[in-house]
């Protein structure tokens, strides 16, 4: 889908866009704390059961999935922490995004 | 077809034959008979339109902006306080490159409470992002509005059209009503770039971030900046597209050719009165009086304001001796915004006229012949004396 269908002299660059991951730009560079799932709580995972699925259902973004286990979409997800909070089981907790980044930069010695 | 009938009247007319498909409008004084007027044609079925009753001013063009952004011809209209109610919703439009036209019945705003004529409520709304027109006579205010569907389309722009509450919207004056067979060959039926539609979704002006990104498909998309650049550029744009529309209106219908600047006794003129709205007609009266008494001395009136027409002004005022800005609206603390402009376009100029400033008619002040003939005079016979700090006439405090 092209959202300006018609190629126009004027208005070339209104913000219209089409809809679809990303389209907000790279949000995840947004995140301070990152959600981690715990597959030994979480109720999808530790029964291999479509079941629960409340962080899928709380995301205000969609980047978590609705498999098992729920995956979350690290690119987009802005670290808002309503799954964490939602998770009935108490399987995801909030990890500081300083924590990765050490991390990463130990990988790259 | 000349008719003898009210300036909101004229303007309801070209609504009616620019085959408006949505009216949202909330009565205010002294634009409430153009709204009745519009409400009549669709209950009888003259109009074939949704008129959509709104709660206010804020939502009057809140529908509008629906309307437009799923394809239809949308027209609204409001005065003063009305106008400012809807500020938001103004550089909404305008940011979401709607081709709105609005008519503006020149009203005088609050506090304290004012019905009467003045340019403060559009001057005021000035950089909203819309093209403002200004009209002197009820057969401008016709032909105005169908100009203004037509330029608004063309570049994606919304358009006020302006004129002054109660000296044109309550006064009758003899004025043509085009025939729709000509209105028709003029004015091309609306045809968005983009339309809402349910099998075809778009975000529309959703959260966009200062840098461009990349799209869903991987393209580079434009970030608030390009947009907002983009709105400016095609501003600058609609200038020549005015002159375009306005000779192509004038093959038709044989009227036009100034569509930014009527001059009136001016070729010869070392001193130049400017201002918007009816006023220039009132002047002409004025200038007719010098001119007896030998003073070479012409007027002008300001069609388009916004986007402003620097070129044209340059051109037409830089030989002059000194340029007269009489206004009915002020940059409270400063100067008038029209004087302001005027100045700026002419800052450039080989020839840097003397330039001075006029504030009159404020809360619809009566505006005397002998006021304007006794300024004017005076800024004729000695321009030095006079300096660069708006001069209030008719004060009598």
């Amino acid at each position: 889908m092209k959202p300006v269908t018609k190629k126009t002299t004027f208005a070339c660059r209104k913000s219209h866009s089409e809809p679809g991951p990303g389209d907000g730009g790279r949000t995840g560079s947004w995140r301070v704390k990152r959600p981690v799932i715990d597959p030994e709580k979480c109720i999808p995972a530790k029964r291999n059961k479509p079941a629960c699925f409340t962080c899928w259902l709380f995301c205000p973004d969609g980047v978590i999935s609705r498999t098992i286990p729920p995956a979350i979409d690290y690119e987009y997800c802005k670290g808002c922490e309503i799954c964490a909070e939602e998770c009935p089981a108490g399987a995801i907790t909030m990890v500081d995004e300083t924590l990765f980044i050490i991390e990463e930069k130990q990988e790259e010695k | 077809m000349h008719i003898i009938e009210s300036g909101n009247v004229a303007a309801a007319s070209g609504v009616k034959l620019a085959k408006v498909q949505v009216i949202a409008a909330y009565p205010i004084t002294p634009q409430t008979p153009l709204t009745e007027k519009l409400s009549e044609f669709v209950d009888s079925g003259e109009m074939d339109a949704q008129y959509i009753p709104v709660e206010s001013e804020h939502s009057a063009l809140a529908v509008c902006i629906a309307a437009s952004s799923a394809g239809t011809r949308a027209f609204t209209a409001t005065s003063a306080n009305g106008l400012l109610y809807m500020h938001e919703q103004l550089q909404w439009a305008a940011g979401a490159r709607l081709p709105i036209v609005m008519c503006v019945v020149n009203r005088g705003i609050g506090a304290p409470w004012t019905v009467w004529n003045d340019h403060q409520d559009s001057i005021s709304q000035r950089d909203t992002g819309w093209i403002q027109l200004y009209c002197c006579d009820h057969q401008q205010i016709i032909d105005t509005v169908l100009q203004a569907f037509y330029l608004a389309e063309t570049v994606s722009v919304p358009v006020m059209v302006c004129y002054d509450g109660y000296i044109l919207s309550h006064t009758y004056m003899p004025f043509d009503i085009p025939e729709q067979t000509d209105v028709d060959r003029f004015l091309p039926p609306f045809s968005p770039a983009y339309a809402l539609d349910p099998k075809q979704p778009a975000n529309l002006n959703t959260v966009t971030l200062p840098d461009v990104r990349p799209d869903v498909r991987g393209d580079v998309a434009p970030g608030y900046m390009e947009i907002r650049h983009n709105l400016h550029m095609d501003m600058r744009a609609a200038i020549t597209v005015a002159a375009d529309i306005d000779r192509k209106f004038e093959d038709i219908f044989g009227r036009g050719g100034n569509p930014f600047i009527e001059p009136y006794r001016c070729d010869d003129a070392d001193f130049v009165a400017i201002c918007l709205g009816s006023l220039s007609y009132h002047l002409r009266d004025v200038v007719d009086i010098l001119r007896e008494e030998g003073i070479p001395v012409g007027v002008m009136g300001l069609r388009l304001y916004r986007p402003f027409p620097n070129q044209a002004v340059r051109n037409a005022l830089s030989s002059r001796k000194a340029v007269i800005v009489f206004e009915k609206a002020l940059s409270y603390g400063n100067q008038g915004a029209l004087y302001g402009d005027i100045k700026s376009a002419l800052y450039t100029a080989d020839n840097r006229p003397i330039v001075h400033n006029y504030i009159l008619g404020l809360g619809g002040r009566e505006i005397k012949t002998h006021h304007l003939e006794k300024a004017l005079r005076e800024s004729c016979t000695a321009p030095d004396a006079i300096g660069d700090t708006p001069v209030w006439i008719g004060l009598k405090m």
